[in-house]
């Protein structure tokens, strides 16, 4: 009986909680009519970093601003725009940070070069070992 | 023994070290707006009031150079900001209000509780015009030249040293 009565007043705190009292964004949650185009407008907010909560896309935020860009996405789509013309409308706005697909700039060279050259010289050294032994 | 057996293990270290250093610093957080030096983009809010114009990027390309401030009713630093929009108000600057997914009811409690420092307010209730600014947080305050150019972002709540600050670069705008 307690139990329930404490899970009651967890209820009842929750919409003191949520001080937002504004209904999310008309497509913040709600597919676009055409699958291709859900599909198109999914596939970019999942490469979209969400700006309030961070470590996550927009696609998978229940933030409020979160939701208010994926509903800009969804009428941007449905409304003929590329999604990389979108992704590039919010990178002039907020940086490189706002989207999930890397790109090569001055700053993220060394992460695309490591890589590579770590291989080589895996590559020379099983090279030369096993010259060695033949 | 060779000396080169003892590289992977230094690396390794070296490695550690690194990371152990970058997890001591202070990360930077905030994400500054790009727009900071381009015109205000279009757009048009209708007002917080009923009955009072509206709040578009045409009047700031009017009269000389205006603060607009990010906020919110439900947001709590705005609480502790209201105290600094009063100064800046005293001031001479003007503030322009973008308020982000607010109802008129509750943006008025605010204002008869806090003071309302605005010349005007506009309703930003899907945040088109913050992510049109770049703005990803509330509160931020931007200073817009009476061209209707974005020249200074101020990320947070204002502070009271940020108030000398804010009208100098307002100052500097007018020139």
């Amino acid at each position: 009986m307690r139990l329930l009565a404490g899970l009651l007043m967890a209820l009842a705190a929750l919409p003191l909680a949520a001080q937002q009292t504004l209904p999310p964004a008309p497509y913040a949650y709600r597919q676009l009519e055409d699958p291709a185009q859900e599909a198109q407008a999914q596939e970019l907010m999942e490469t979209l970093r969400c700006l309030t909560c961070q470590s996550q896309s927009i696609a998978d935020s229940d933030a409020p601003m979160a939701g208010d860009m994926r509903h800009q996405v969804r009428i941007r789509i449905a409304a003929g725009e590329e999604p990389e013309e979108i992704r590039s409308w919010l990178m002039e706005r907020y940086g490189d940070y706002v989207s999930y697909e890397p790109v090569m700039s001055a700053s993220t060279w060394p992460l695309f070069a490591i890589p590579l050259l770590l291989v080589l010289i895996a590559a020379a050294i099983f090279w030369r070992r096993f010259r060695k032994r033949a | 023994m060779s000396w080169r057996l003892w590289l992977p293990l230094l690396l390794f270290s070296g490695f550690l070290g690194l990371a152990a250093y970058q997890l001591t610093q202070e990360k930077d957080q905030t994400i500054e707006s790009r727009m900071v030096g381009n015109e205000l983009p279009y757009f048009e809010l209708p007002s917080a009031f009923e009955g009072e114009p509206a709040v578009n990027s045409a009047y700031f390309q009017q009269g000389g150079p205006k603060l607009l401030n990010i906020w919110a009713s439900w947001c709590l630093p705005c609480i502790a900001e209201a105290p600094q929009l009063e100064a800046l108000k005293e001031g001479g600057a003007e503030i322009v209000g973008v308020a982000i997914r607010d109802r008129p009811e509750d943006i008025e409690r605010f204002l008869a509780q806090h003071g309302n420092p605005y010349s005007r307010i506009g309703r930003d209730d899907l945040s088109e015009v913050q992510l049109a600014i770049g703005s990803s947080g509330v509160p931020e305050t931007f200073v817009v030249d009476g061209e209707g150019r974005i020249r200074y972002q101020h990320i947070g709540d204002v502070r009271a040293s940020d108030v000398p600050l804010l009208l100098e670069e307002l100052r500097k705008a007018g020139e």
